[in-house]
């Protein structure tokens, strides 16, 4: 068998180069928009210590982020940059899940909305590292280890709460059952992602959403948390149509490129 | 230092291993619920420019130490007792390593 992503090029093919590039900037716009709502909790942690395991975990989400916008910008072809994607783009433009705007809302809710994205991210990046796109392959290997070690502290905040106290409880419970309705969203397919699929390029969601649910099912279990019924899911994200709360973090995070276009110290 | 923090969290020492074969040396302390919330955050506060590869942490209740007062019964009857460095040898030559 031949190694992941050597004697493979999709860059040669336009379509196929358009939809990596679409499938990249998914990935990357997930993990800039949740780095920049776990940053918000910089110096606002319950303990100085979970205020520096925040902030930790923001800036992985930032670094690998920062690799895949790179890579999009790249494959796109129009020479934009990482900071172009993200600083220069409107709300419409950005292809994030729901999930990772929400608002941090208490610590259940922040831990939370993690826990959620973690145990997607986690078999999503074990699965695209064999990905025949040999980049897209070494930025998903990167990320593994991170991810591991994210999904393993949510996971364990996920037990203290629901076995915690009966306030503790009840909160992560209440941030379960308000966040649920953005989890469908992670698992959409369509044209894009079947079309890279196809090409060994992106690995079959499906897969990843039977890991994912695997993993709810064993630590909500094991926290005493009640899985919610699966109901009404959110979508749009992919598509550029976002919750009112996009808008106001794109706000923060770009008016000062907006105000002083260029500027560099 | 109190024992606990406002939340209640138990005070916890913090020992590094920097280097497989070598020793875990005490770094310092933080506040956790329990022991794995107090590796997680050991792990974020001082392993975060690769100061590590192993963590203890001990709960600092379970610390006991000597008593500052009793330094001098402890410590200064050594004084006078000079044999009990390995002064009085004479070190064979070509002996790199004592």
């Amino acid at each position: 068998m031949s190694r992941p992503g050597t004697g493979f090029d999709p860059r040669s093919d336009p379509h196929m180069s358009q939809a990596l590039t679409i499938y990249t900037l998914r990935l990357g716009d997930d993990l800039l928009i949740l780095s920049h709502r776990l940053g918000e909790w910089c110096g606002h942690g319950p303990i100085l210590e979970e205020d520096i395991a925040l902030t930790n975990r923001a800036l992985d989400h930032l670094g690998e982020a920062r690799n895949l916008l790179t890579y999009a910008g790249e494959t796109e072809g129009q020479g934009r940059s990482e900071d172009d994607l993200a600083y220069l783009r409107m709300e419409r433009q950005y292809t994030n899940v729901k999930l990772v705007e929400q608002p941090n809302g208490d610590y259940a809710h922040t831990i939370v909305r993690s826990f959620l994205f973690d145990a997607y991210h986690l078999p999503l990046m074990q699965a695209l590292m064999q990905s025949k796109d040999a980049q897209l392959a070494a930025i998903a290997g990167k990320a593994v280890k991170e991810a591991t070690y994210h999904l393993r502290t949510s996971s364990e905040w996920m037990l203290r709460f629901g076995e915690g106290t009966e306030e503790s409880h009840a909160r992560a419970q209440a941030a379960l059952d308000h966040l649920w309705t953005f989890t469908g969203e992670l698992f959409e397919a369509d044209a894009v992602t079947d079309e890279l699929v196809k090409a060994g390029i992106a690995p079959d969601i499906a897969s990843v959403k039977e890991t994912w649910s695997r993993t709810m099912d064993e630590v909500l279990g094991e926290a005493t948390l009640k899985r919610p019924a699966d109901g009404f899911m959110a979508t749009g994200g992919r598509q550029g149509l976002h919750t009112e709360h996009l808008g106001y973090i794109l706000a923060e995070m770009q008016h000062v490129t907006r105000a002083y276009p260029g500027a560099a110290w | 230092m109190s024992n606990t923090n406002d939340q209640g969290w138990p005070l916890w020492e913090i020992f590094i291993q920097s280097k497989r074969g070598l020793d875990h040396k005490h770094v310092g302390s933080l506040h956790a619920a329990d022991a794995g919330m107090a590796i997680a955050n050991a792990r974020d506060v001082y392993t975060r420019r690769q100061e590590g590869n192993s963590i203890w942490v001990v709960k600092s209740e379970h610390v006991h130490a000597s008593r500052p007062e009793d330094a001098e019964s402890f410590y200064d009857p050594a004084d006078d007792k000079i044999y009990r460095h390995p002064t009085f040898y004479v070190v064979p030559e070509g002996a790199k390593y004592i």
